[in-house]
């Protein structure tokens, strides 16, 4: 399970500030050319659409049952079939369109309380703010999927939006606990105290000069309460507690692991979902990875980290030893770590 | 003049390699002599910390010495040249021979060990075979060097106050008994009174351990007052260099001037303070010819075209030079470091 | 010492909150569920069993609604959890004391040795940051984005068999008796051998990046420069100065995660049939055994604050700035 890695006490960078003196496009381009949050979207994407027109490209209806029984991936079937001889690819297909609802319904239900009670509790301050955390805590504290289970155990027919709200209502906490942090180191900023000293109203101040500031953290927030939704939701269907008859790929799991499709030696039964959900998952890591590099700076894979010295052999700049380009003049002195390079009249090309 | 114990030759520093580097001290040459403190000024920008870091090779990635020597006269030793040393021989060289004080910011002490511990986990580095209890005790010498009571070295940083840990830095720096000390601001953040203090105690130091001083500040008035000879880096060069008194009372370099009439005398006569107008330069971008031609009231026409050398005009002294076409050089400024290497 | 007081108070407070919670789910339940407990039962259910049942359900309508509350914790005093649907007539309780150490066996040493092992990967990643190391990012990405269940049936499909080493299910042979003699001890370690694993691969990797990106924020503060200029070893500066400091916010991490930890183990404990709550979670849901299903989430929440408990006394102790006086 994906552990989300963001720093809890890192400030938000000037960097970040909406409207700084990098103009909007450039940063843009900047997060869109790395090449992890890319990848991360496109995958995503793909996702997307599939869930959009699963329905209309599955060859069949997963719950149309077959005579073909437990078989394995063929050309009428490419992912093979289940015990009641039902098109596992077309169930893949139809399912990805209840995980994508569910997760990103959970997620934005998830954002919105945390914008809520994280930002407040870290604007106002006081009495509210020891309320709210203490509140946060609690709901952080609290293992949430065994509360999930629970809750969507005891509600009677949990279909796709309960357990989304139930998600979505027990997620929140981290990403709160993260928004009243930045709140609180960013209400102190300069132009904050402008503002409230010329009269501004809190909730416009909210809006309008701490929330930009907060984009970056809000998104990467979301992104790890999807993968959370997405995997809490599998695991409620590969549990049996979600309603059973709508399919995602949860489900999947489930008939597989009830009808012993591993002693069967059915592979094809549980490894589509499992890959599918790995997938999904990696592609949101990714993505995440590129908001917090973009946040961070510090964590992006700086270019050129080799200097090439002049035996050929690259030397990898490190924190403590600032590398030597320069001729030697003592041929006698064998510098085993400073990398040595005889310089043109003009350096050009030394390293990359 | 007294021997030399560093020499920095042709020294160049850039951030990164290839065509964007961007060269943050360009060709310095400059000497510290045995016992003496030399002051080292300039704005932000000005390449002055990156030198101080640079000459014991200490610049984190992507800073690299793209040219130069450093070269170190120890007492009993071959002269060495720090760039030309291994990582192990390195490791050997600094703090033993060179140390640094660092700004005693919160960051500079590590939050997790207690002042005991980093305080002497140097000697341990460098002398293994020294036993704790000596550690310890060379520990609170130093301490009560710097005037912090001895039971202070199991505390934590964040049970010092501002004045304290710049002390502890300072002691920290002397625990090896180097031959010099490089300090870089080690008094901008304190306040004014501290500043002072801390001042006339590192003096008083220096007097006592006979270590050499190079002072790199932003703040010229300290330098006056506190070191022997003084230079003046701007845009990545040395524009100018001498004793402190003589700068002091007649600088030559329109920046040098610039920089002596941006603080009031305490005493004297009042006069108008006049800062420099313009801002530092970009050191992507340089200006052509003289970095400070753009701001310079007293440019003229070789100053937007060729860069000026630095060396001892005509008609001055010889333990003095400067970087200015308006006084054009007859010695480059190799002459300037004292007698020949023996 | 304040602030160890301070994170008794919260977790008493969570405690609480959670048994709250815990009081008030099964009236979300419709009907009456004890009563088809009791009609098949009929007459091997004491009156006192009846009482706790209808107490923990809030059934006892004809007491005010504090009344059921306090009437519920008088109950959880007594170590009363109800009597569980499937494995009647034992008590909840008794149920849930044989599952218990199944689970915190598997849980925390697995655990454990994930952390350590993913930290100290994670500082040789962080410190030796652009080397070939940081190619093997990714790879630990995509692994902790695997649902750990998933990862145990890849586990059973490819390493099990009928001639394998790995036993396929349970916690340990059919044939042998548990007891505390070599050869159940030996079993049990050999049945415990995949689900560690597959928690392990699983959880590990989120400590690796965790911690790699702590270090390299960590190594561009003032006093790994400080450190280095210092001249010393660069096994000590890594360790002493840049890993220690770097290790801080993990630990808070850690504890924090130990929610998601717990949860990834159920499943695993599901897929592998091996003996424990997570097992009784799957059992719990699939017939409706509403008491041990509230039992297990008791369980499982205390289980966590206790765990966070000892993460928060660690932090302590390698944290001087929270030891401040005063």
């Amino acid at each position: 399970m994906t552990i989300p890695t963001s720093d809890l006490t890192a400030v938000a960078p000037e960097g970040a500030v909406a409207g700084s003196s990098s103009g909007p496009k450039r940063r843009k381009f900047r997060f869109v050319a790395n090449t992890k949050a890319i990848v991360g979207l496109v995958t995503i994407g793909f996702f997307i659409v599939i869930a959009i027109i699963g329905p209309w490209i599955a060859p069949y209806n997963p719950d149309a049952r077959s005579n073909a029984l437990v078989q394995g991936p063929s050309g009428a079937h490419w992912f093979g079939t289940t015990h009641l001889g039902q098109d596992i690819l077309s169930q893949l297909l139809i399912g990805t369109r209840g995980v994508m609802f569910v997760g990103f319904l959970a997620g934005a239900v998830a954002m919105v309380l945390s914008i809520l009670l994280g930002i407040t509790a870290g604007y106002l301050g006081g009495v509210i703010d020891e309320c709210l955390s203490a509140l946060t805590n609690v709901f952080l504290v609290i293992p949430a999927l065994p509360l999930i289970i629970i809750i969507s155990a005891t509600v009677k027919s949990a279909g796709d939006l309960t357990v989304a709200l139930v998600i979505g209502c027990t997620s929140w906490a981290w990403g709160a606990r993260i928004l009243r942090a930045q709140t609180l180191s960013l209400r102190n900023r300069d132009y904050v105290q402008a503002s409230r000293a010329t009269g501004e109203s809190t909730w416009r101040i909210i809006i309008f000069e701490i929330m930009p500031n907060l984009v970056a953290i809000i998104a990467s927030s979301f992104v790890s309460t999807v993968i959370f939704a997405v995997m809490s939701e599998i695991t409620l269907a590969f549990i049996g507690v979600s309603n059973v008859s709508t399919w995602n790929w949860g489900t999947i799991l489930f008939w597989a692991q009830s009808e012993q499709a591993l002693a069967q030696g059915a592979w094809w039964w549980f490894v589509p979902a499992g890959l599918a959900i790995a997938i999904l998952g990696t592609a949101l890591a990714l993505l995440n990875f590129g908001i917090d590099e973009f946040v961070s700076p510090r964590l992006r894979s700086s270019g050129a980290t080799k200097v090439r010295t002049a035996d050929g052999a690259k030397v990898r700049m490190k924190v403590g030893f600032t590398p030597v380009l320069m001729s030697r003049h003592k041929p006698a002195e064998v510098a085993e770590f400073t990398p040595v390079v005889t310089v043109p009249a003009a350096p050009k090309g030394a390293g990359q | 003049m007294s021997q030399p114990v560093l020499e920095i030759k042709n020294l160049c520093v850039d951030y990164g390699v290839g065509e964007d580097a961007v060269h943050a001290v360009r060709d310095v040459n400059l000497t510290l002599h045995r016992g003496e403190v030399l002051g080292l000024a300039g704005e932000s920008g000005s390449g002055k910390s990156t030198l101080a870091y640079g000459v014991t090779r200490l610049l984190a990635p992507p800073g690299v010495i793209s040219r130069g020597e450093v070269i170190y006269h120890g007492r009993d030793t071959e002269p060495i040249d720090v760039m030309q040393l291994s990582a192990v021989q390195l490791r050997a060289f600094r703090w033993a021979q060179t140390s640094i004080v660092f700004q005693g910011a919160m960051n500079s002490l590590n939050p997790v060990f207690r002042v005991s511990e980093q305080l002497l986990d140097a000697i341990e580095a460098h002398e293994p075979k020294l036993s704790k209890a000596a550690r310890l005790a060379r520990g609170r010498d130093l301490l009560q060097l710097v005037g912090i009571a001895a039971d202070r070295m199991d505390s934590y940083p964040h049970q010092l106050s501002g004045g304290m840990r710049q002390r502890v830095m300072i002691a920290m720096a002397l625990v090896l008994e180097p031959q010099i000390v490089i300090m870089d601001e080690p008094t901008t953040a304190l306040d004014v009174v501290m500043q002072r203090q801390i001042l006339g105690e590192l003096i008083q130091l220096r007097e006592r351990l006979g270590f050499s001083v190079l002072f790199i500040t932003h703040d010229l008035s300290l330098l006056v007052e506190f070191s022997d000879r003084i230079a003046i880096m701007y845009g990545g060069r040395i524009v100018e260099e001498a004793p402190a008194a003589t700068l002091y009372r007649d600088s030559l370099h329109p920046y040098s001037e610039g920089l002596l009439k941006s603080f009031p005398a305490l005493r004297g006569p009042r006069r108008e303070l006049t800062g420099i107008p313009g801002s530092p330069p970009d050191l992507r971008a340089m200006p052509t010819g003289c970095s400070f031609h753009p701001r310079c009231p007293r440019a003229i026409a070789p100053c937007s075209v060729d860069i000026p050398v630095l060396g001892t005009p005509a008609g001055t002294t010889a333990d003095r030079a400067v970087a200015c076409w308006l006084h054009p050089v007859e010695a480059p400024a190799d002459a300037l470091s004292a007698e020949p290497v023996g | 010492m304040k602030y160890l007081l301070q994170r008794v108070a919260f977790y008493i407070f969570t405690a609480w909150a959670a048994i709250t919670i815990n009081f008030f789910i099964p009236r979300m339940i419709p009907g009456d569920p004890v009563e088809s407990l009791i009609s098949r039962n009929k007459g091997q259910l004491s009156t006192k069993a009846i009482d706790s049942l209808y107490v923990l359900f809030g059934l006892n309508k004809h007491e005010s609604l504090f009344h059921q509350y306090v009437h519920y914790w008088v109950q959880l005093f007594h170590g009363d959890l109800g009597v569980s649907f499937t494995f009647f007539p034992t008590s909840t309780a008794e149920v849930l004391k044989q599952a218990l150490p199944w689970t915190l066996a598997l849980v925390g040493i697995t655990t454990l040795i994930s952390f350590v092992v993913g930290t100290g990967l994670g500082v040789l990643a962080g410190w030796y940051r652009g080397s070939w190391i940081d190619g093997l990012l990714p790879v630990t990405t995509f692994l902790s984005s695997i649902p750990y269940f998933w990862l145990g049936l890849v586990a059973i499909a490819l390493l099990t068999g009928v001639n394998s080493f790995f036993p396929a299910s349970g916690g340990y042979d059919p044939g042998v008796v548990p007891s505390f003699t070599t050869g159940f001890i030996g079993s049990a370690i050999q049945h415990s051998l995949l689900p560690a694993a597959t928690i392990f691969i699983s959880s590990m990797s989120g400590w690796i990046l965790g911690m790699r990106n702590m270090m390299v924020t960590v190594t561009s503060e003032d006093y790994i420069t400080v450190a280095h200029a210092k001249g010393l070893s660069e096994r000590r500066v890594m360790l002493g100065y840049a890993a220690r400091n770097a290790l801080l916010p993990n630990v808070s991490g850690f504890a924090l995660s130990l929610g998601f930890i717990v949860s990834g183990t159920l499943l695993v404990e599901i897929v592998f049939s091996y003996p424990g709550i997570g097992y009784l979670l799957f059992q719990a849901v699939g017939s409706k055994d509403y008491p041990v299903l509230q039992g297990i989430f008791l369980i499982i929440t205390m289980s966590v604050l206790a765990a966070n408990f000892l993460a928060d006394i660690a932090y302590l102790l390698l944290d001087p700035r929270t030891r401040r006086e005063g």
